[in-house]
């Protein structure tokens, strides 16, 4: 037995036993941090496979991350688990059976098909110089460069789509509008309406001059 | 050795558990989404084995989009169950059932 086949049993047993943890356990706090071992043991797994980069960012985007926004989703509710857990009993033959018959099926085609030794040689272990973050971006960044700029778009999306689901502040409350104040211009706030005389010729040209002035004024202060 | 079929069976029978977990755990959302998780991490091992076993990177590029998707996914699906949860106080899916669908 090599180091290799040990590492892969064993975490492979972790694997399976926190998986069912996670689908059997009454609390959701117990099923997430089961869930974080899972993916823990599942890296150990894709280093196995010399996958280094997306092992580790397994643990910093999944167990970092996700698994963080979880546990406070689930810690943030005061759910009864009593009542969803009800019919729990009645339901795990029909779950056994199925998920029985789902995978005779996969390992008939697994035992049974192309995938053996013959076609799926093991390939020779990757130099020390070997560095598989440079080999993912140079792929990344050249071939599928249209894919991973639709990968940011979708996690902006996630992103103004999860602010926009919870925010709770008022929608139409009265806040200033910088762009629109920067907007408003002389035409649009004042008008100067040119009006008949109506009093004595006197008074009339005082007061044209007056608003002339006035005019002039507020020209050259705007 | 371990050899591919190896990689697959494990994958194979993550699978199995979470199409197990989500028929057992219909009631509740949350283990819902986690099964959801364990499903996509089942998918993703078995896209890094044949990336490894073919000695081809398309494999994990794959699996680099699936986990950005996954990501997203889980954010917007948490956020739907904390609006929900605001709304109906409960997150049992049998109560779900405003829209008569």
């Amino acid at each position: 037995m090599t180091f290799q086949v040990i590492v892969f049993y064993s975490f492979a047993a972790w694997v399976i036993f926190s998986a069912l943890m996670v689908v059997t356990s009454k609390n959701s706090v117990k099923a997430a941090l089961f869930l974080v071992l899972t993916f823990a043991s599942a890296s150990a797994i894709w280093l196995l496979l010399e996958a280094e980069f997306l092992a580790l960012s397994l643990i910093v985007v999944y167990v970092g991350a996700v698994m963080v926004l979880l546990l406070f989703v689930v810690m943030m509710m005061d759910i009864d688990y009593a009542a969803l857990r009800q019919g729990f009993v009645n339901k795990l033959p029909l779950a056994i059976i199925t998920s029985l018959a789902f995978f005779a099926l996969l390992y008939y085609f697994i035992t049974h098909g192309e995938f053996g030794a013959v076609n799926y040689a093991q390939p020779e272990p990757k130099g020390a110089d070997y560095s598989n973050i440079k080999e993912l971006g140079r792929v990344l960044y050249t071939d599928y460069v249209i894919a991973f700029e639709a990968a940011a778009v979708i996690l902006l999306v996630a992103i103004i789509a999860a602010i926009a689901l919870t925010f709770r502040g008022r929608k139409h409350r009265k806040a200033q509008v910088i762009s629109k104040q920067l907007q408003a211009n002389k035409r649009n706030r004042l008008k100067i309406v040119s009006m008949k005389p109506s009093k004595s010729e006197e008074f009339v040209e005082d007061n044209d001059e007056q608003q002339d002035g006035l005019n002039d004024n507020k020209g050259e202060e705007r | 050795m371990i050899g591919l079929s190896d990689y697959l069976l494990l994958s194979a029978i993550l699978f199995a558990i979470s199409v197990a977990g989500i028929i057992i755990n219909r009631k509740n959302v949350i283990t819902l989404l986690m099964c959801i998780e364990l499903m996509l991490l089942a998918v993703n091992t078995n896209f890094i084995a044949f990336s490894h076993f073919l000695q081809d990177s398309a494999g994990q590029v794959f699996v680099f989009f699936i986990l950005t998707v996954a990501a997203a996914e889980a954010a917007i699906g948490l956020a739907i169950i904390v609006v929900l949860f605001r709304n109906r106080a409960t997150i049992d899916v049998d109560e779900i059932n405003q829209l008569k669908g």
